[in-house]
């Protein structure tokens, strides 16, 4: 085994952007093909890590690279993947890959650009790697950092207000979160940082009244970033005015930090405290379900239409936390809870797939063709655009949960789980997905179908690089849509191995 | 008397009445060369001082002069900010032609020897004594560009404010020594033991008024806007810095030495929360750099005073209140520092403090604005930065010590802040440089000009961008260094 290799995966980008830092401004196509060249090489990285990770064992935590980083304070650098983790982590670095390739004809400022988008690289696949607190909590704020600027940057019309509104929404949570890691770390013994030997404490497990103060603090940081209901609406302002590539990091990468520290930190660490307050997880994750749908239905900008369909499918995904959550102590339950949480996780990926297939699919129509995002100044595209609309219509059925794509797996485990522990949340979510199909196909019909506007019967079909940007996630949601069986099982692994220390 | 312990005094005492002569027989056209000889000398002085942080304590001058690693942390600590003062000052004083440039950096380095008599006095008296010293030197300051009407009014404004903070802080002396029978702050802490709490408390609220001047901490804030947007910049950045970190040398010193705690940690922790909460609103509304950073440190004293309430029973490395702070003060050093020279080299270009002028300085002077947004950044306390793990251990102090509500409130404060840091980063990035637009739409020059990267400005950027960010980083090496600082000489 090849020790370093995480190392590698979240440094990388970092060395292509020293590399960028040293390019003179003018040299727009070498900036454009280092960035191009360093994300291909990070995602290469990552397909090594996962050659290297041990698929049998994809529960316990590999690739593991420890060191001191802080000695006074016990501060480690600590790496390590997991089938939680791994995923997540290719997820990203493809996702990076195709943000650059569509990115290509970005012209204001690409040096700035690309530097950022390496940034965040690097930020996002810290969040997923690090097992210290310190180095979580840095990678964490690390990644807010240049999505502001990408935001405020190359953004719309509103993107001042969008990007400092972001900024503040994430900023209050990982302050809470700061605050939470403290007093964890204050009732630890012997004292630490280091996550794995926390959640094997439960330093707070005796006092539940410190450990749900302590539980709020995570909860307010992660449900911000999620975002859970009511703390969504920095999300639509964001989503609609990021520039493409932006958009679909934002939504496929950076949502899931919130998703993932909810599965990986909070029902290990907090289990009891999480338990408490799981009914009321559950509350919010089902008012997300029904309200982001319907809110989404309502929309007549598309984009704004694909952030909401965020909402309500992240929805889904913290039902099937909450149901995991619930089903703390209590070994009945057990087997549900992991098929919830397995569901959750697997959304997790197809939401990052399709919605970032989505919001790449957006910025096509908008960027470089119609300039306009209108649902309903569209209409009979697909006599003009016939690749585009299969691609949409891939994306949006798989978004909507139709079996043989990478959704309907995802939302078939989570209702599937959480229906043992909370039947009425379930039935609630459910209308949200029923929903969720209407708006879709009453979105597919306003677009594609009927009489062409005329306006746009000049319309070039996709070119080379847009197709070379979607092909590879429309592949992800057949392929895993077929067959989800490596990929279930990876997650399996992991999630009974996090269920084991929900106790 | 053995002067050995005086060692870093004397040589700045030296080093000064030096610099005079150097000023008179200098050509009065070229007085830069004081400045030059007074960083150097500054760099020398500074060595003997460092010795202090690792060596051991003792009392000097018949027990009125501690000397001390926490005494020789802030030695450091006035002689950096001196330099990298003096640097800005270099730069800043080629627009601001004046025939006293020469005195003014004599003075910034007696006022230097000042502030480390601040940090060390052990005596009320010596300590009043040190306090006037620098005071009077800082009115000077203020005041010195006299052909500028608002560095007059600042000059006099703080005058003013200052003389009432003194005589406030020495009526309190005057109670101690009533109730004890002594100056001496070691021999206070014995006698005062069986004094009446409530006089204590009085004493204690009359000694904040004129230390709170000196670190501007609410409600003794008042002159610190008018006095940051008048007097020359390199002077309000020697002042948010240097003067404020012998105020808090001062403060320690007396209350954790001197006073039972009992007597005014009730009376800090709310005087920290209003500082915090006070500096923090009105900043929000500033569209001047300076008085945004007059009232930013306002707020920062607040965040620093967590610090002096944070006394935990048996603190580890994380939960001691004074490591803490004396972390927190060296990031805010080159932080604060570093902003104000980029303030400098703005209003050379533009001739301009306005935020609203910063538009477009990530284009015209990408490296000024990258330390900028850095400064801007650490201030709020976001990582990796010397000053987010500086906000770590200050809130991590506050709740090993059961002040978890200040904690709060410190991030609360910290998320108000993010709005107005980032106003200077919304400017230089994300608007557009105001240009005059022909009529074809197209854009004809630049009006204004890009900042002038003098090697000097150069050299000053890198150090407190490396002294702001490379802590963010590596902070072990300044958490052992706060460490061994934050044992005071306790007898």
């Amino acid at each position: 085994m090849v020790s370093g290799l995480l190392s590698l995966v979240v440094w990388i980008p970092i060395a292509g952007l020293v590399v960028l830092l040293a390019l003179p401004r003018g040299q727009v196509r070498a900036i454009r093909v280092v960035a191009l060249v360093t994300t291909l090489a990070d995602f290469l990285a990552s397909v090594w890590a996962a050659a290297a990770f041990d698929f049998s064992q994809a529960g316990t935590l590999q690739l593991t690279e420890q060191t001191r980083w802080i000695p006074s304070l016990g501060v480690t650098y600590h790496l390590a993947a997991d089938g939680l983790s791994l995923p997540l982590v290719l997820l990203t670095t493809i996702l990076t890959v195709l943000c650059v390739i569509y990115s290509w004809r970005v012209d204001l400022r690409p040096k700035e650009y690309m530097i950022l988008f390496l940034l965040l690289e690097t930020g996002m696949l810290g969040v997923f790697l690090a097992l210290d607190f310190f180095l979580f909590y840095v990678f964490w704020e690390v990644s807010l950092i240049p999505m502001y600027f990408i935001i405020g940057i190359w953004g719309g019309p509103r993107r001042i207000y969008a990007a400092i509104k972001f900024f503040l929404y994430t900023l209050v949570g990982s302050l809470a979160m700061l605050l939470s890691i403290l007093i964890v770390y204050f009732h630890s013994s012997p004292r630490t940082f280091d996550m794995v030997a926390l959640f094997q404490q439960k330093p707070l497990a005796g006092d539940l009244h410190l450990a749900v103060l302590a539980f709020w603090g995570f909860f307010l940081a992660f449900a911000i970033k999620v975002p859970m209901f009511p703390f969504h609406t920095w999300l639509p302002d964001a989503h609609v005015e990021a520039p493409t590539a932006g958009s679909v990091l934002l939504a496929a990468i950076l949502l899931k930090l919130g998703t993932y520290g909810f599965v990986r930190i909070l029902l290990p660490l907090l289990p009891a405290a999480f338990h408490a307050l799981a009914g009321m997880v559950a509350v919010l994750a089902a008012i997300a379900a029904v309200y982001g749908a319907l809110v989404a239905m309502a929309q007549t900008d598309l984009k704004k239409l694909v952030a909401y369909s965020s909402v309500n499918h992240m929805g889904y995904v913290m039902l099937g936390v909450a149901a995991a959550a619930a089903a703390q102590g209590q070994p009945a339950l057990r087997n549900a809870a992991t098929i919830a949480l397995n569901g959750a996780t697997m959304q997790m990926l197809a939401h990052g797939v399709i919605t970032g297939a989505l919001f790449f699919l957006v910025g096509v129509i908008y960027d470089y063709r119609a300039h306009t995002r209108g649902v309903n100044d569209f209409g009979g595209l697909w006599e003009r655009l016939p690749v585009y609309t299969g691609m949409t219509m891939l994306a949006m059925l798989a978004s909507l949960g139709l079996p043989g794509l990478m959704g309907f797996v995802a939302e078939f485990s989570i209702f599937l789980g959480a229906y043992q522990i909370y039947p009425a949340f379930t039935v609630a979510a459910l209308a949200g997905v029923v929903i969720t199909v209407a708006f879709f196909l009453w979105t597919i019909y306003r677009i594609f179908w009927g009489p062409l506007n005329a306006r746009w019967a000049a319309l070039p079909d996709l070119d080379g690089r847009e197709t070379w940007t979607l092909a590879p996630l429309a592949a992800l949601m057949i392929a895993v849509g077929l067959y989800p069986a490596p990929l279930v099982g990876t997650i399996n692994a992991a999630m009974i191995e996090i269920m084991s220390l929900v106790r | 008397m053995d002067l050995r312990p005086l060692i870093p005094e004397l040589t700045l005492g030296l080093l000064a009445l030096g610099l005079v002569v150097l000023d008179l027989v200098a050509p009065p056209e070229d007085k830069r060369i004081v400045g030059w000889a007074a960083i150097a000398g500054l760099i020398v002085a500074l060595f003997p001082s460092l010795l202090q942080v690792s060596g051991g304590s003792v009392l000097a001058i018949y027990d009125t002069y501690a000397v001390d690693p926490f005494a020789g942390f802030f030695k450091v600590v006035a002689i950096v900010s001196g330099i990298l003062v003096i640097g800005a000052g270099l730069e800043f004083f080629r627009d601001h032609p004046t025939a006293h440039e020469g005195d003014i950096y004599v003075l910034i380095v007696f006022m230097v020897l000042g502030l480390a008599a601040m940090a060390a006095a052990a005596d009320l008296i010596v300590l009043f004594l040190a306090i006037e010293w620098v005071s009077l030197i800082s009115y000077v300051l203020a005041g010195s560009l006299k052909a500028d009407r608002k560095s007059s009014e600042a000059g006099i404004k703080y005058f003013f404010y200052g003389a009432a903070a003194s005589a406030v802080m020495l009526y309190g002396f005057s109670y101690l020594y009533g109730a004890a029978g002594t100056t001496n702050l070691y021999a206070l802490a014995g006698r005062l033991r069986t004094a009446p709490p409530g006089f204590l408390v009085v004493a204690a609220v009359l000694i904040l008024a004129g230390l709170g001047f000196k670190i501007s901490a609410v409600p003794f804030h008042q002159w610190t806007p008018d006095v940051y947007e008048g007097a020359p910049t390199p002077i309000v950045a020697f002042l948010s810095v240097a003067s404020k970190a012998a105020g808090f040398a001062a403060l320690l010193r007396v209350l954790y030495v001197a006073l039972p705690p009992g007597a005014w940690i009730g009376i800090v922790a709310a005087v920290a929360t209003v500082s915090m909460s006070l500096g923090n609103l009105l900043a929000l509304s500033q569209g001047n750099i300076k008085r945004m950073l007059a009232y930013s440190s306002i707020a920062h004293a607040g965040y620093m005073l967590i610090g002096v309430v944070a006394i935990s029973a048996a603190p580890g490395v994380l939960g001691s209140g004074i490591s803490a702070l004396l972390f927190y003060l060296a990031g805010y050093v080159f932080t604060n520092v570093g902003a104000f020279s980029v303030a400098i080299a703005v209003a050379r270009a533009t001739g301009s403090d306005a935020i609203a002028d910063y538009a477009g300085l990530g284009q015209r002077s990408p490296l000024a604005a990258a330390a900028m947004g850095a400064f801007m950044l650490a201030l709020t306390g976001i990582p990796p930065t010397a000053l987010f793990w500086g906000k770590v251990f200050l809130f991590s102090a506050a709740i090993e010590s059961g002040f978890l509500w200040l904690a709060i409130v410190g991030i609360l404060n910290s998320v108000v802040s993010l709005y107005y840091y980032v106003g200077v980063i919304r400017a230089m990035w994300q608007m557009p440089p105001a240009q005059p637009a022909t009529a074809d739409g197209r854009t004809e020059g630049e009006i204004t000009p890009p900042v002038i990267e003098t090697p000097l400005l150069r050299a000053v950027l890198a150090v407190t961008t490396a002294g702001a960010v490379v802590p963010g980083f590596f902070p072990d090496a300044l958490v052992r260094l706060a460490q061994t600082a934050s044992l005071l000489l306790k007898l």
